[in-house]
């Protein structure tokens, strides 16, 4: 990043004059991207602010108000924790998530191991089978994974939910492993067949250990993915007691439609979690997010 | 299905424990579980869904074949889906509005910030608030937006802002002539961070003597933007794009959180066409003909993605 702006940054400037013609010269480039940031910020932070205002003030004035009337209250979060079940949303996001991001990790890192490096007939052709298969909507999948699912009880708890998402992130996890994975030295796999190593403990003691940077990426895509997914658990969560924070707060959204304090206190639950996982772990997340731009 | 039971072949691999004794099983042992799932749960449904879709599929079971009726009906019978007039509307239409100004809006924008944000300081700053909105659920993205365009001269922000000029709150959500602009704009505040990153590591990759060169010749900040910049991440730009496509094609959260197709119907698109026909009012039939769709108009981006890798592939 210094490199570039090296090149940017030409002959330093040495008369005042000349200092401040560069500054009014740059200064649209300032004010664009300062107005950039506010749009991008302000109105998250907005939701924020409201999150902690007492719902009476909230009704009466703007959340820019807290300049001049500062009140705040974590009763909002209280609230839509307790009485209005986002705790229990909460957990059954976690219980969600977890299982539907482990299980695919490891069911698509064994597989892309196979297609980058054990040798089987149309391994090749079924690598851009499973391609072709990325692209395939959910959409494709719901009256016939519900009709499957239905007679097993699967929909009345995480069941249906962890076996559709682990599906449906197979074909993206194989794709970026199996790339990944192909990458990895020829000559240290070569060594420890030679040496006796199974493929096992091949894909164990050096595919997995050398490949951390592209598992925590997908790991992460997929935990964010399913974390705040909407859709599939709409489809596939049909009690109320299983169901994740996103689909608690369509139903507070319909009880509460105006309730701002309340909703606020409900979208920072869910944005919690990811805010997280993005500040701590900025670099997998962004090659995460930039590896998945072809799901 | 070819993946689920390889046949005996050649391995570079000794047999292990774990494999489960012949060299030749070391394929099925890896690649099975992810077969037998994709087999189960990705390729079975796409059949089944695209024989309901010539069903009435009443209570999700195969009822009564009626042909091509779902989607001549889609196409020609079923204005919530798409209305041929002037001005056209319906969910398909709607997707037609996404795709052209959600997409172009996105990669604008996002180019636009990229080359800007190379010439400050707070360069990484900048970048990682305009990517924030990719951390966060499209379900809170749709409170956060909700809130702001709330219909309100005290406490909704954007008309809080009209109020000052004198204008009376506006219901962007609530009126059919606004809300798809309200939404699209809503939609390109989640995506333009993702545009932003892609393009901002491809301006980076070009050369800086180019762009000196240009400089040195007369050229202004206006004529290198279009003249270089553009032409010179072409690809990136098209790898941008076609994920924004798909983005369209699959959009249903925001919608679903923000409007619920409303009002009427006339924010709806195609998935959340496929959601409501499907569940709610139990239309199967018709809904597996909406997700067929669905897939046809995704077609041309697997065959493009497949083309993209099937020389890397055979390399191996």
């Amino acid at each position: 990043m210094t490199a570039i702006q090296d090149t940017t940054v030409r002959a330093q400037p040495r008369t005042l004059s000349e200092r401040i013609t560069r500054a009014i010269s740059k200064s649209p480039v300032h004010i664009i991207l300062g107005l950039i940031g506010l749009v991008w910020l302000v109105p998250t932070l907005g939701l924020f602010i409201t999150s902690f205002r007492p719902s009476a003030d909230m009704r009466a004035t703007g959340w820019w108000n807290v300049l001049v009337e500062p009140r705040f209250t974590t009763s909002n979060y209280e609230r839509v924790i307790e009485a209005e079940g986002m705790g229990q949303a909460f957990l059954n996001s976690l219980f969600i998530t977890v299982p539907s991001t482990l299980a695919p990790l490891v069911i698509a890192s064994m597989a892309a191991f196979a297609l980058a490096w054990v040798k089987f007939p149309f391994r090749d052709t079924i690598f851009l089978f499973i391609v072709a298969l990325l692209m395939i909507p959910v959409q494709i999948g719901f009256i016939p994974l519900v009709n499957m699912f239905r007679p097993t009880g699967l929909l009345q708890n995480y069941g249906a939910l962890w076996i559709a998402h682990t599906a449906f992130a197979l074909p993206f996890g194989i794709f970026l492993l199996r790339n990944f994975f192909i990458t990895l030295p020829k000559d240290l796999i070569e060594a420890a067949r030679i040496d006796g190593a199974s493929n096992w403990g091949i894909f164990r003691t050096i595919v997995i250990p050398l490949s951390v940077p592209a598992i925590a990426a997908y790991g992460i895509f997929q935990f964010l993915w399913v974390w705040n997914d909407l859709l599939m658990a709409l489809v596939y969560a049909q009690r109320n007691a299983i169901q994740p924070m996103t689909v608690r707060v369509t139903q507070l959204l319909g009880t509460y439609a105006s309730e701002w304090s309340l909703l606020a206190a409900a979208a920072f639950l869910i944005m919690i979690v990811p805010l997280i996982v993005f500040l701590s772990l900025q670099r997998y997340f962004v090659q995460g997010l930039l590896a998945g731009s072809v799901k | 299905m070819a993946v689920a039971n390889p046949p005996a072949g050649t391995t570079g691999g000794s047999s292990g424990k774990a494999t489960g004794g012949g060299f030749s099983w070391a394929a099925l042992f890896f690649m099975g579980p992810a077969a037998l799932l994709l087999v189960v749960l990705l390729i079975f449904p796409t059949f089944y869904s695209l024989a309901l879709s010539f069903n009435r599929g009443r209570g999700g079971q195969f009822s009564e074949w009626v042909g091509f009726d779902n989607y001549v009906r889609l196409f020609t019978a079923d204005p919530n889906f798409l209305r041929l007039g002037f001005p056209p509307s319906g969910a398909l239409w709607n997707n037609v509005l996404w795709l052209i100004f959600y997409t172009s809006l996105c990669v604008l924008l996002g180019l636009i910030i990229a080359v800007m944000a190379t010439r400050v300081r707070y360069e990484a700053l900048i970048k990682a608030i305009v990517f924030l909105p990719m951390a966060i659920a499209a379900t809170a993205i749709a409170i956060i937006w909700r809130f702001v365009y709330f219909p309100s001269s005290e406490t909704g922000l954007l008309n809080a802002l009209l109020g000052i000029g004198g204008v009376g709150p506006v219901a962007f959500l609530g009126s059919p002539d606004t809300v798809n602009w309200a939404l699209i704009v809503v939609g390109v505040w989640g995506s333009v961070g993702f545009a932003t990153v892609i393009l901002s590591a491809a301006i980076k990759g070009i050369s800086s003597e180019v762009l000196e060169a240009a400089r040195v010749d007369g050229a202004n900040e206006t004529q290198i933007f279009w003249r270089i910049i553009v032409p010179m991440v072409s690809l990136p730009i098209s790898v941008v794009a076609v994920t924004l496509i798909v983005n369209v094609i699959k959009l249903f959260d925001l919608i679903y959180v923000m409007t619920n197709g409303g009002p009427g119907t006339s924010s709806r698109v195609i998935a959340f066409a496929m959601y409501q026909e499907a569940f709610p009012a139990g239309r199967f039939g018709y809904g597996a003909a909406i997700a067929v769709v669905m897939l046809l108009m995704l077609i041309p981006i697997i065959i493009f993605n497949v083309r993209r890798f099937r020389t890397e592939a055979v390399q191996q």
